[in-house]
């Protein structure tokens, strides 16, 4: 029988100050009693003209400030910049500097993940695995700190090479912490996978098949779990070319599918670091840097959001023309608007969670 | 700009000097709609839309398209005076990007699906980057 009943139609604001969104962003969702129909996204509160920046810092010291963009994936916005600018320059990195790269990137993405898997169980209200998971993220924290000094910005890469070296002791702690994270992450990534609550709040919501996440233009993991097999890291930029991996795929295009994918990621980031630890070579972490670039490039990595681009343009002085980072964010948030359409409005929050949001990247 | 018959011209930027590491192709702004439906046709994604300030009231705005792990790039210069084509009829999330530009540079874009009228980036002070 058809429904001819009279549906409400309202227009309700979530965000930018919501508990469940870590950094602000708006959405006006519009409503058909408890059912999205139409939803119009809104950034922009906390833009810093961070790009900007670069017509009046050095060149080798607007790496600190690439670096600033976000408190999460610092790490790889810092590696983005130098590869665009070494790409200029035509300097070739030594090997391992290539290497420590490589294992400092994995071990963000670590942290990454492990965070956002604290920040969904926090939203679907599972509390004590969101404080397990930070507390497993501090781990990987520790690592880094170790390593770099820092825990959230670790200023360790320069045009040319790095800043810090680090000793065999510290890869040995690096290799004995791969081995108690994997045997104690695989209790809290269990019961995201297996947990019967758990599945009920994911299983099937926010479906994105792979042909509408090509077309909106989705990358990361948020792409990956719909099905399209694409990973940055394959085009070997580091030293991706001489690891073994295989970029992590699942099918379903749903909240679930996300959340495997970024599970199955984090183990695979461990082996990827205990690769970087077993090839490790010797040698000086830099090489020379003469002159000033001039050129224009866009280099391309993969973050642990998804794909992010690194556009430099340089005029042969010492002051760049234009940086310009787009993030996988930015590239998500056609997709997240799409997905959101038809749900229910209880599984906003969730869905939003699922594209790993970084609004302080993606605005800059 | 050194440009062919086709009015295209491919390695240079309009300042003649600067080292081209990337696959672009400068083309006239009145032929982006075409170029870029040539493009969408061809199955490619759009990756990014970007705009850079070369000279006072000269801006290049940079079009990267992606087919899997390949990339090309469009780029048109235009100023102030003019009034750039949307692609959001061609590409539907061409939007966050083209906002971006009006905000941050003042470049006047016609016929955008979403318009945000300036409001997408809250800037303390309109076009920042112009």
């Amino acid at each position: 029988m058809a429904d001819n009943s009279i549906k409400k139609i309202s227009i309700v604001p979530f965000g930018p100050q919501h508990p469940v969104l870590p950094e602000p962003i708006h959405l006006d969702l519009v409503l058909q009693d408890e059912k999205v129909i139409d939803a119009l996204p809104s950034i922009g509160f906390v833009h810093r003209g961070l790009e900007k920046l670069v017509e009046k810092r050095d060149f080798q010291d607007f790496v600190l400030v690439a670096e600033r963009t976000c408190g999460i994936c610092s790490f790889g916005h810092g590696l983005g910049y130098v590869e665009a600018v070494e790409k200029i320059m035509h300097l070739e990195t030594t090997p391992r500097t290539k290497y420590l790269r490589t294992m400092w990137a994995e071990l963000g993405r670590m942290h990454n993940h492990l965070m956002w898997l604290g920040l969904l169980a926090d939203a679907f209200g599972f509390e004590s695995l969101f404080m397990e998971t930070w507390r497993l993220r501090e781990k990987v924290l520790d690592l880094l700190e170790l390593t770099t000094g820092g825990r959230v910005i670790f200023s360790v890469n320069k045009v040319g090479g790095l800043r810090k070296d680090v000793t065999k002791g510290m890869l040995d702690t690096i290799m004995a912490g791969m081995t108690v994270l994997t045997k104690e992450c695989r209790v809290a990534t269990d019961t995201f996978l297996g947990d019967r609550d758990v599945q009920s709040r994911m299983r099937g919501v926010g479906r994105l098949s792979p042909e509408r996440a090509e077309e909106l233009g989705c990358c990361g993991p948020f792409l990956r779990a719909s099905g399209v097999r694409r990973d940055l890291r394959l085009l070997g930029y580091e030293a991706y070319g001489e690891l073994q991996f295989e970029p992590i795929v699942s099918f379903d295009g749903d909240c679930y599918a996300r959340c495997e994918v970024r599970i199955k990621e984090l183990y695979q980031s461990m082996d990827l670091v205990r690769q970087c630890i077993e090839k490790m070579p010797d040698g000086p972490i830099e090489v020379p840097v003469k002159g000033n670039p001039n050129g224009e490039y866009m280099a391309r990595i993969e973050q642990p959001r998804g794909e992010a681009l690194y556009y430099v343009k340089a005029n042969g002085t010492k002051f760049l023309t234009r940086y310009r980072n787009r993030t996988p964010t930015y590239s998500n948030i056609p997709g997240l608007v799409e997905t959101i359409k038809g749900a229910e409005l209880a599984d906003v929050a969730m869905m939003i969670l699922t594209i790993d949001p970084c609004i302080s990247c993606t605005e800059r | 700009m050194t440009e062919n018959a086709g009015g295209e011209s491919k390695g240079n930027t309009p300042q003649g000097n600067v080292e081209n590491l990337m696959d672009i192709r400068d083309i006239p702004a009145e032929r982006l709609l075409d170029e870029v439906t040539k493009i969408h046709f061809d199955e490619w994604r759009l990756v990014q839309i970007c705009a850079t300030k070369i000279a006072e009231n000269r801006y290049e705005i940079l079009y990267t398209f992606g087919k899997g792990y390949d990339w090309k790039n469009l780029r048109i210069t235009v100023s102030h005076e003019d009034k750039v084509s949307s692609i959001t009829s061609i590409y539907e999330v061409a939007y966050l990007y083209e906002n971006e530009i009006h905000d941050l540079f003042g470049i006047e874009i016609d016929m955008m699906n979403y318009d945000f009228r300036g409001k997408l980036f809250r800037t303390g002070v309109p076009h920042p980057f112009a």
